[in-house]
């Protein structure tokens, strides 16, 4: 069995990393990998607890509806990045600054 | 061994995700996002969460990695110029991310966690993906079913959002 705490501490890590893109990165497509890298920071906790419940996947349930929303969000999400991308001609959300035609 | 081999893929792990925030091109950024998701399907594996490691490398490596190439390679404004992305905000995130880390690390040092002993009887003698299999379609049906659905909305929403296009600059 892993050590859990080292399993949180990972997680802690790689959740703050994604936050930080998402924050710091002026592209869409680095934003969205921000947030991937979140989704799988709060994966990674899952898994490590349900080390803890031996012979009960309900841990590893939530892990893999995770995967499904995240799969969706990424996919919506850079269908929205390319469409903006063909009107304004940039993937830097900050330089758009109008919402209709 | 496997106390080694988990410390690799943590550390692995841990320098791809923080090479995603050095790095300054977005398709070197997408190729650490996936060096890392890879080293996390690792952890799963020795975490004896097989099943769901085998789902994180065919929909991560076999899925978003595809879409998220296909992305860069859409929006680069200038053909054969690898797209670079500038960095701001970078007081404030170091401020949140330092805090952040800080208040997590706190917390979890300061709890322990035990093991549960488990009561069931009837999901002790099967494998974890038979678990997983029967779980899904008995306690899990219901979430299942909706996720399914909404999977469905998603890719048709993804493919009308970007399927009729029309340019302001033609």
């Amino acid at each position: 069995m892993l050590p859990v705490h080292h399993l949180l501490y990972l997680g802690a890590l790689l959740f703050t990393t994604g936050l930080m893109i998402t924050i710091i990165k002026r592209n869409a497509i680095m934003v969205l990998l921000g947030l991937e890298l979140m989704l799988n920071a709060a994966n990674l906790n899952l898994i490590a607890f349900n080390q803890q419940t031996p012979g009960s996947p309900d841990g590893q349930m939530f892990a893999l509806f995770v995967i499904v929303v995240a799969v969706s969000e990424v996919a919506v999400g850079l269908a929205i990045v390319l469409r903006v991308y063909r009107y304004f001609q940039t993937a830097v959300p900050d330089e758009i600054r109008e919402l209709k035609d | 061994m496997i106390t080694f081999l988990f410390y690799l893929f943590a550390l692995l792990a841990g320098a791809s995700a923080l090479t995603i925030l050095f790095v300054r091109n977005v398709f070197y950024g997408a190729l650490s996002l996936m060096a890392c998701l890879l080293s996390i399907a690792a952890l799963y594996v020795l975490a004896y969460a097989e099943f769901v490691a085998v789902t994180q490398i065919l929909i991560y490596a076999g899925g978003i990695a595809i879409v998220i190439l296909f992305g860069i390679m859409l929006t680069s404004r200038v053909r054969g110029v690898p797209l670079v992305v500038q960095h701001n905000n970078l007081f404030g995130a170091v401020v949140a991310g330092v805090a952040l880390f800080g208040l997590l690390v706190t917390v979890f040092s300061h709890h322990t966690v035990t093991p549960v002993p488990t009561s069931t009887e009837g999901t002790q003698t099967l494998q974890p993906a038979q678990a997983i299999g029967v779980a899904t379609l008995t306690a899990y049906l219901l979430p299942f079913e909706v996720i399914g659905i909404l999977l469905l909305i998603a890719a048709v929403g993804a493919m009308v959002i970007a399927g009729s296009l029309k340019s302001k600059q033609p």
